[in-house]
């Protein structure tokens, strides 16, 4: 028997049972998707974008699934267990990122809408004539998405770990590769519907999970005053800095601005706000999504409850905490504090809350490669039909690159590539969101910018380990920050400072804008 | 789509709410403590959970003031 593995956590067949009856049915769901408000699947906008016509309740559980995801729900509450109060520093970013849902995207799904733009490449291209970089904008997009997917793979991967089906070999990865072709299938046939359809089932369960545990394991431990008394005091709160340091307030203020700064630029973000059906509904949605945010914060605190309740000392958990390390936090909490029939209940939420970001990720980043990458560069004038068939094809790479990275590549390397990709991803910020304000910038300017800003953030990145926080000194006085904080402002003085001259140099032929400014109101 | 020009555009001073929000949170200084407690919380935590509904309603009050 290849699931009868001794060394993880024992097989929980109830559990097992319910997760593969909840997984079984978003998988069909996924696939009817494709009949819903129907729409002709060979047009990338009707496959990419669901036809732009999701309304504020649709819009409402896609952007949740892409902010809120699964690896989300496992790794702030991961990161809680394991330095205390900085995961929080996720409730003031996803406070900061919804003044910026409410202004900035309307702009952008309006141009989009009227010029028929799917990707923020497509708008680049517009705004500034410049397919270079819009090139510059889809690949960042696509590679800092890649480790994004496998992060989503990786959550999957723990609840099946949590569920004791493990093995050895090639069955270890067995039950991971399936639900990876179930979701590759669905996406192909259905497209955005798929997400958007599954992340209603999915939102249900989590809110489920997440409101039922906040009521029984608190009870069960005595109360927030026990929970919080069994955190480490140096856990409990920030650092206070010490002299000559902004210490470890800096850090977790720019850690929250740059991650808000960041989570529009991402192409899985971008693609649901412009699956909407109007920027009404967007902005709308910028005073309804922090729903997710209260959820998130009160999952951030699971982390403590299991401080509380010791398990990572408990000898039942000591496998899958070897395994999975602290990512195995809430996977353990929920073994312990519900009966098998609602632990499989909240372990498929877990893994359902996977495929649907894993599913608009994928979509996007093909996206990007179809219209700012092939279309642009090897094949310029596809049918309709052709290009989304490109599309499609594209999505399948995509998830198989991704699936790749989580079976071959450690774990650990995955997420550190994801925190790259903050990195990279928010030097697109100058020619995306600030380009749905103003052409004041030259596009090699932005450009140049641009590779300032990657080839910074990367060495700033390597030099500190991997760790998000860079240490700047400046006369002495030591701001630790967010690295992607600084490396976008470095890129935005680069892009500043070479707009005249490289206008001086190009003259007025050089510019051009294919929008105007009503392409970008109501 | 079609309708009509708002006061949108542009700056408003509803929009200083969104300002208060960053101007407070990126300020660990003022909510990095434990007390006073609220429900066994710290402060540190309660606080930002309560901006999270401070920040939703501001939300919702510039939409209304602005469509």
């Amino acid at each position: 028997m290849p699931w009868a593995d001794r060394a993880g956590p024992p097989l929980d067949r109830v559990a097992l049972a319910i997760f593969v009856a909840l997984f079984g049915l978003v998988s069909v769901i996924g696939f009817a998707a494709a009949r819903w408000r129907r729409g002709d699947l060979d047009l990338l906008h009707e496959w990419g974008l669901g036809g732009r016509r999701f309304g504020t309740l649709i819009t409402w559980f896609l952007v949740g699934g892409d902010i809120y995801t699964a690896y989300t729900f496992i790794a702030v509450p991961a990161l809680a267990f394991g330095a205390g109060a900085v995961a929080f520093f996720a409730v003031p970013f996803t406070i900061l990122v919804y003044p910026l849902l409410y202004l900035v995207l309307p702009r952008l799904w309006h141009v989009c809408h009227r010029r028929r733009y799917i990707t923020a490449g497509d708008f680049v291209r517009g705004r500034f004539a410049n397919r270079w970089l819009a090139l510059a904008v889809a690949l960042t997009g696509i590679v800092a998405t890649m480790p994004y997917i496998a992060l989503q793979l990786l959550g999957i991967q723990v609840v099946l770990g949590a569920l004791g089906v493990s093995g050895t070999g090639a069955a270890a990865d067995a039950p991971l590769l399936i639900a990876f072709l179930v979701l590759a299938a669905f996406t192909y046939s259905s497209g955005l519907r798929a997400p958007a359809s599954i992340a209603i089932v999915k939102d249900v369960l989590i809110y489920v999970t997440a409101i039922a545990a906040v009521i029984v394991v608190p009870a069960e431990l005595g109360g927030f005053g026990r929970i919080f008394a069994a955190v480490p005091p140096a856990k409990l709160l920030l650092a206070v800095p010490g002299p000559h340091t902004t210490g470890a307030y800096s850090a977790y203020a720019t850690l929250a601005l740059g991650s808000a700064l960041a989570q529009f630029l991402y192409p899985h973000s971008l693609t649901g706000a412009l699956s909407a059906s109007s920027g009404r509904a967007l902005r709308r949605n910028a005073a309804l999504l922090p729903a997710y945010s209260l959820m998130l914060g009160l999952l951030a605190l699971f982390g403590y409850f299991v401080i509380a309740a010791g398990l990572d000392k408990l000898p039942r958990y000591a496998a899958g905490f070897r395994q999975f390390g602290n990512n195995f936090a809430v996977p353990a909490l929920f073994l312990h504090s519900f009966p098998s029939w609602f632990v499989g209940i909240a372990f498929a939420a877990i893994a359902i809350g996977a495929l649907v970001p894993a599913a608009i990720m994928s979509i996007a980043a093909a996206n990007l490669y179809t219209r700012n990458v092939h279309r642009e560069f090897f094949e310029s004038s596809p049918t309709e039909r052709r290009e989304s068939q490109i599309a499609k094809r594209a999505s399948l790479l995509v998830k198989f690159g991704a699936l790749a990275f989580i079976v071959v590549v450690p774990t650990q390397y995955a997420i550190q590539l994801q925190l790259l990709g903050g990195i990279w991803m928010i030097q697109t910020l100058p020619a995306v969101m600030i380009g749905a304000y103003t052409r004041w910038f030259n596009p090699w300017a932005l450009l140049a910018g641009w590779a300032v800003g990657i080839a910074a953030g990367t060495s700033m990145a390597v030099a500190t380990h991997l760790t998000p926080s860079f240490p700047l000194v400046l006369g002495g006085y030591t701001i630790p920050g967010y690295t992607a904080v600084y490396t976008v402002i470095l890129n935005l003085l680069t892009a500043a400072l070479l707009t005249p001259a490289l206008d001086a140099l190009g003259g007025p032929a050089a510019r051009a804008d294919e929008t105007c400014a009503a392409d970008y109101r109501d | 789509m079609g309708k009509k020009p708002r006061k949108r555009d542009g700056w408003s001073w509803w929009y200083a709410l969104f300002a208060l929000q960053y101007a407070v949170l990126l300020w660990p200084a003022l909510y990095n403590r434990v007390e006073p407690r609220l429900f066994g919380m710290p402060f540190f935590y309660w606080f930002q959970l309560l901006w999270v509904v401070l920040g939703a309603l501001s939300t919702a009050v510039v939409y209304l003031a602005l469509g």
